[in-house]
């Protein structure tokens, strides 16, 4: 790798040699800031340019070498205007990937639009920045336990540019004040954490100068390899976000032996180099938090927040050494009006893009957006070029699928964290569909059960075990119309008692004479019911056994309501008489004695009867 | 006579109103279905408590098995599933899938999974895993209230739902997340005794046909159908010589025999055993003299002269008979009867195993009931089956007989094997709601008869008293309604005990997934310990697709399924001599060891140690498989089992040489080749170096609480490649060969 990266750098150095200057614009002045401290290679460059030629230029021109650009994950130029502790920055320019002719192959060039044209003899402040992932590598590729982890940065010294510069100065960040090599030239400091190359004057265009500082960095090197994040917007009032991981630690593999001994004895000496944990700064307000694997729940993960964001610190299930690769997924919902808009009819989603963990480098970012079904008219505009397609899928009740819209961006570090929207139209009407849905299942499954409950399924009609079964429901019925007709009677015995006792109370001889008159009517209206019911048991032969016990019931109950009457009777002609309580209930005594028994056996008759 | 037509009306109203109300019988129903609906919900949610207390997840060892299967058959489909040839565990031997297990419950699972689907129900196919013990548990319990109700009456039949839906010998096999086979496999059980019941009651053959099927489920399902080709037979010899013959039951049991055998057939796993091995045999040779004696019906039918028929009688019966023996003989000499297995002499003989098969009796499930286990699975059953039994005999019916022999029998197997407390459950619940049931219903009629009368003649003062008087007077026993009062109470006291005791056993019995560990910190926080998952996951990540992962056979499913890695040896004990192989590994020294490990192709070894968190269930100590709880510890020592095995077939391993005086210990006093056995060393590398418990000298082995006795273990051939947070888990990776030069 490291030669490989030599023969580039030499490969340049030749082209640059011969290569023309590509216009009057001149770079008068060039500030390079590298940081190291990440895995993430950040270089911010200060231009200021001027236009020395006639004609005004509009564009500005950022090279990169091959290798560079394959790196390159994120890219932004801004103009400040003003001076010093003045100045401003305006919104980033629109940047896209130009080839311009005669210059040499190696390079990529990136063409950035000026916001107005540069006059001749006008100069402009640009601001570049520029993050790099894998631009950094391990040195030696594996190390133990024990080890620290050493990495490699290789860079030119001097800023590769079709244009001349008239002064510039590198300073590379570094994340520990310990180095062990780097590559020495005229004008070079080492300080604290930092190494300055420059100021060098007056290069020519493609001036280059590799230089290599050899570090110690035991930053996480955690990147994903594949992030699948899937935003489910439901209109019920969440957006569910569920978000797959496939981690490794992209650092120096760690070698032999791994001991759990010293790694718990001394975590920053022996393990140096791993990571314990990582944390997600989700939205605020976010809920239900998961946080789980292919084999369950990881019960190692903490959470904590205010009101503009959500703490999530997840610790893997073991700590990550060099090499180690793990996979997870942690999901969480947000409350929808945070997050959903309308705008000219259609609804929008604003949420963010990329990846909620800042040090995670992600190679492959899949974001799929899944809309609720039925929606229409998607469109998708994010601030970056990604790869779009659809996909449809079904969850829970649904009949055509919903709708997903698939964005993938390789190479996607924190600086993509940005929004992105998602416009589409979608009827509040659809909502109710999937409750009518389950409720109109529900309705015709009872209405099923009814319909079994009264059909006749029976095959043959004309079956002798069909017609015993038709015959047997017909006794039921008249049993049971005799049974309520007894148990008509029994209240109406009550009554009368109940009108024997207000007798006794307040001696109102006339009501109690009204009520068993009444009464008396009543239970000759019974009677008269009792008969056709009666007379079909007796006529039916599936009952024979049962007419007896029936016959039984009703012969009892009539004597009961005659000796009833004649109880009633005698208590009322007492009273009437005016004789003493004593002596009414000597009269009644040997009536009420049968009436106690005879009730006695109607309700057990009633009983059986009941059982069968 | 205004006043009378005003209270005609008035009474005309209530009765319009008490048309409206519901009718006794449909009162009844409503409370019924109720009751059912209720126990039915019951029987799912208490279930659950894992689900709440850990997460949604499978337990044990097993039922990690059955769910990477289900896996399996949900993504490739049926016949994929069928002709499974899993290279990922014994290496290198490989296992024929389709046709080593019972697919019932897989199918089961899937055929949910799949209808769930198709009702648009995106559900993950863990959670249908999960949740299918304690569906099939809430089903159980409705094929109770219907056996109940066959046997005895409704009142029966909702009393035995509501015991089995609670009953603890029931959960411990049927909590969510525990995926196995007995989960569906009672409920087949049931469901097979209660349509046979029910075919020998009616005579029909529709029933016969059903309980045919429920067999044929039963079959897909667990091995322990055995015990209903069994017990069906049995039962049907009682009967016959009892006197009960009679055509409903030669209808039945034909039915039932024949069709489920030719169901059963089409089960890979158990193919033509029910012709060809000696303990499906019984049922064949009932079956041979349901023939005879309907034959000798008819012919004495026929014959219609006693001494004749006599005569006949004696000649047939002798000849049938000799000639069943001297088919059976002929068979097992011949082989192609296959004599009983030892699982099934060791049912019959308790110590069978013990002497004869170490791997049967090396798992913690198999050993004797203890009394203790059986209070704490059955609790006041205990006590109510014998009353239930009692009246059982006072009623006796077809299919009370049926209920006696099923409760007698599976007590007794219950009593030989701690997990035939399951089989035993249903028989005990049954029999004990029916002493419930009758009890109650005695004692309430005792109270409600009483209290009519004094009701009815409550209308005048001392009439009242006489009349009661008197009716006490009827009656033989004096305080008869306060002594069935209560009763009445004692027996609801005692049923309250009963639940509350349930829920409390499942709560802390029955609940823990075994994976995940929990323990009380020293604030009274709950301490989770995840290592077994971490260890999996680890291997799942970092160690090669084909790594070969070699660990003693308990964790050989979970490895399979959570680390997915192939496996030496696994829960599936079909091969003696690859685990003694195994196992003889684990007991040599280092250099010995490695040259098995070299043959075996490992890459890895695991072993599980819990010297640092005291967690007791590891390779070097006792071990408590299926229930982990404080209240019964079998306890056995895993290693020793190891050596045991692997010493049954490789003579080499010699138990004694790991004791000393007959003793098993780990400090200082232990046998040299104790002390420098792979097993020891792979436990206790750099363990020396370690303060395990403040005010110890370092080295101080928690779970056996003991210094260890070898501080400087020094591995040559294999070196650590992952130990867990709590140690309970350690990876040691073999080193491929030195080079020569």
């Amino acid at each position: 790798m490291t030669i490989r990266l030599y023969l580039l750098f030499s490969f340049f150095v030749l082209l640059a040699q011969w290569s023309p200057a590509l216009s009057d614009l001149v770079i008068s002045k060039l500030d390079r800031k590298i940081d190291l401290t990440s895995q993430v290679v950040r270089v911010t460059a200060n231009l200021k340019i001027e236009n020395t030629g006639n004609d005004p230029i509009s564009e500005v021109l950022l090279p990169f070498g091959d290798h560079q650009a394959k790196d390159l994950a994120f890219l932004v130029a801004t103009t400040s205007e003003g001076k010093g502790k003045t100045k401003t920055s305006s919104s980033s320019l629109p940047i896209k990937v130009v080839n311009p002719e005669g210059m040499p192959p190696s390079l990529t060039w990136y063409s950035v639009s000026l916001p107005k044209e540069l006059a001749k003899g006008k100069s402009l402040n640009l601001e570049v920045r520029t993050a790099f992932t894998h631009a950094l590598q391990p040195f030696p590729e594996k190390i133990t336990q024990a080890d620290i982890q050493l990495l490699v940065f290789q860079e030119s010294a001097y800023y590769i540019s079709p244009y001349a510069v008239n002064v510039q100065s590198l300073s590379v960040k570094l994340p520990e004040p310990k180095v062990e090599s780097y590559t020495k030239l005229e004008n070079t400091k080492f300080s604290g954490s930092e190494i300055k190359y420059g100021p060098y004057e007056n290069l020519p265009p493609f001036s280059f100068s590799h230089i290599a500082v050899h570090f110690v960095s035991n930053k996480p090197f955690a990147v994903a390899q594949e992030l699948v994040r899937e935003i489910e917007v439901s209109h019920w009032g969440n957006v569910q976000i569920t978000e797959h991981y496939n981690l490794v630690n992209a650092g120096a593999r760690s070698s032999g032996e791994f001991s759990r001994l010293e790694y718990q004895a001394r975590p920053h000496l022996r393990g140096a180099s791993s990571f314990g944990h990582l944390v997600a700064k989700l939205p605020p307000r976010a809920h239900s938090i998961y946080y789980r694997d292919e084999i369950g729940n990881i019960s190692t993960s903490n959470l904590w927040g205010d009101s503009s964001k959500t703490l999530l610190q997840i610790e893997p299930r073991y700590p990550m050494f060099g090499g180690w690769k793990t996979s997870f997924t942690i999901g969480y919902g947000l409350p929808l009006k945070d997050y959903l808009f309308r705008a000219e009819g259609k609804r929008f989603l604003n949420i963010s893009f990329g990846c909620p963990i800042e040090e995670v480098v992600v190679e492959n970012l899949v974001v799929k957006v899944v809309l609720p079904e039925g929606s229409k008219d998607i469109s998708v505009s994010v601030p970056f070029p990604v790869k779009e397609s659809r996909e449809t899928k079904f969850s829970h009740l649904d009949m055509i699928g919903r709708p997903v819209v698939v964005l993938e961006k390789t190479n996607a570090v924190h600086e993509h964290n940005q929004y992105f929207q998602v416009y589409y139209r979608f009827s509040n009407l659809s909502l109710l569909r999937e409750p009518m849905m389950l409720i109109s299942g529900f309705f015709f499954l009872f209405v099923a059960c009814i319909i079994y409950m009264h059909a006749d399924l029976t095959i043959s009609k004309s079956s002798p075990s069909y017609l015993a079964k038709l015959q047997w429901d017909e006794v039921q019925t008249a049993l049971q119309q005799i049974q309520s007709i007894i148990n008509r009677c029994l209240g109406i015995h009550d009554k009368l008692e109940a009108s024997l006792r207000e007798l006794s109370r307040t001696g109102d001889v006339q009501a109690c004479k009204a009520a068993r008159k009444s009464a008396d009517n009543m239970l000759k209206e019974l009677s008269k019911d009792l008969k056709p019911s009666l007379s079909f048991l007796q006529s039916s032969p599936l009952s024979a056994s049962l007419y007896s016990k029936v016959e039984d019931l009703v012969a009892k109950e009539k004597e009961l309501q005659e000796k009833l009457i004649v109880k009633h009777t005698t208590v009322t002609d007492s009273y009437e008489k005016k004789s003493g309580g004593r002596d009414i209930e000597n009269r009644i005594a040997p009536i009420q004695q049968r009436i106690t028994a005879l009730r006695q056996e109607v309700d057990d008759l009633l009983e059986i009867i009941d059982e069968i | 006579m205004e006043k009378a037509t005003d209270l005609l009306s008035s009474s005309q109203s209530m009765f319009s109103l008490k048309s409206l109300k519901l009718k006794t019988k449909q009162q009844e129903l409503l409370l019924r279905i109720s009751i059912l609906g209720l126990v039915y919900i019951l029987a799912f949610i208490t279930r659950l408590f894992s689900v709440l207390r850990y997460e949604s997840m499978i337990h044990e060892f097993d039922p990690y098995f059955n769910y990477r299967t289900t896996l399996y058959l949900t993504q490739k489909g049926f016949y994929e599933f069928w002709n499974w040839f899993d290279s990922e565990s014994w290496y290198p031997l490989g296992r024929i899938i389709g046709g080593t297990l019972y697919p019932g419950l897989m199918v089961t699972a899937a055929f949910i999974y799949w209808i769930l689907r198709l009702l648009r129900f995106a559900v993950h196919i863990r959670e249908v895993c999960v949740l299918t013990a304690p569906f099939f548990a809430s089903n159980t319990t409705l094929v109770a209230y219907f056996f109940g109700k066959e046997l005895w009456d409704t009142g029966a039949g909702l009393v035995a739902a509501a015991l089995i839906a609670i009953c603890p010998g029931y959960i411990s096999r049927s909590v969510a997340g525990s995926y196995d086979n007995e989960g569906v496999a009672i409920f087949a059980l049931l469901l097979t005794f209660y349509l046979f019941v029910k075919a020998v009651k009616t005579g029909s053959l529709a029933w016969s046909l059903a309980s045919a099927l429920g067999y044929f489920y039963m079959v897909s399902a667990w091995g322990g159908y055995v015990f209903i080709i069994n017990l069906i037979p049995l039962y049907v010899l009682v009967l016959l010589v009892v006197g009960r013959y009679s055509m409903r039951l030669y209808v039945a049991y034909n039915c039932m025999y024949i069709l489920g055998m030719l169901l059963a057939m089409q089960i890979r796993f158990v193919g033509f055993q029910h012709v060809q091995s000696g303990e499906h045999m019984a049922a064949m040779g009932v079956f041979f003299l349901m023939q005879v004696f309907y034959f000798l019906d008819w012919v004495k039918h026929l014959l219609n002269d006693q001494k004749l028929f006599q005569a006949f009688l004696r000649i047939t019966l002798t000849c049938a008979i000799s000639v069943g023996v001297i088919a059976l003989g002929v068979g097992t000499a011949s082989g192609y009867i296959s004599p009983w297995t030892g699982r099934f002499y060791s049912l019959l003989d308790p110590t069978y195993a013990k002497d004869h098969i170490p791997i049967i009796a090396s798992v913690s499930e198999h050993q004797p009931t203890a009394w203790s286990s059986f209070m704490f699975d059955f609790h006041i059953l205990l006590i109510l089956f014998p009353a239930g039994l009692y009246f059982c005999f006072k009623r006796l019916s077809d299919a009370t007989i049926f209920i006696v022999m099923y409760g007698l029998t599976s007590m007794y197997f219950a009593g030989v094997m701690v997990r035939l407390i399951l089989v035993a459950t249903p028989a005990v619940c049954l029999i004990s709601a029916i002493a419930v049931s009758a009890t109650i219903k005695n004692l309430s009629l005792l109270v409600r008869t009483k209290t009519k009368p004094t009701q009815a003649g409550s209308g005048k003062g001392t009439t009242s008293t006489k009349a009661s008087s008197k009716g006490a007077l009827d009656q033989s026993l004096p305080y008869q309604k306060n002594g069935a009062i209560a009763l009445l109470v004692g027996a609801f006291y005692l049923l309250t005990r009963y639940a509350i005791h349930c829920t409390w056993v499942t709560s802390e019995a029955y609940s823990s997934p075994s994976i995940v560990l929990a323990a009380r910190g020293a604030h009274g926080n709950r301490v989770i310990f995840d290592d077994y998952r971490e260890a999996y996951f680890w291997l799942r990540q970092n160690t090669p697709q084909d790594a070969k992962v070699m660990s003693w056979w308990d964790y050989g499913y979970q490895i399979t399924a959570m680390g997915n890695r192939t496996v030496i040896v696994d829960n599936n004990t079909w091969n003696n001599t690859h685990i003694a192989t195994v196992g003889r590994a684990m007991s040599s020294y280092e250099d010995e060891a490695y040259e098995i490990m070299r043959s075996l192709d490992v890459d890895y070894v695991l072993v599980v140690f819990g010297g640092v968190t005291g967690y007791s269930s590891d390779d070097i100590n006792k071990l408590t498989v299926k229930f982990f709880s404080p209240f019964f510890v079998i306890s056995f020592s895993v290693f020793l089992w190891m050596v045991r095995i692997g010493g049954g077939v490789f003579p080499v391993i010699k138990e004694p040489d790991y004791l000393v005086n007959g003793e098993y210990r780990v400090d200082k006093g232990a046998a040299p080749k104790m002390l420098n056995c792979l097993m020891y060393k792979l436990s206790y590398y750099r363990f020396g170096e370690l303060t395990t418990e403040y005010g110890q000298p370092p080295g101080y082995d928690r779970a056996r609480g003991v210094e260890i006795g070898n501080k400087d273990i020094k591995l040559e051939y294999l070196e650590e490649a992952f130990t867990t947070s709590n140690w309970i888990v350690r990876i040691y990776k073999v080193k491929p060969p030195k080079n020569r030069w």
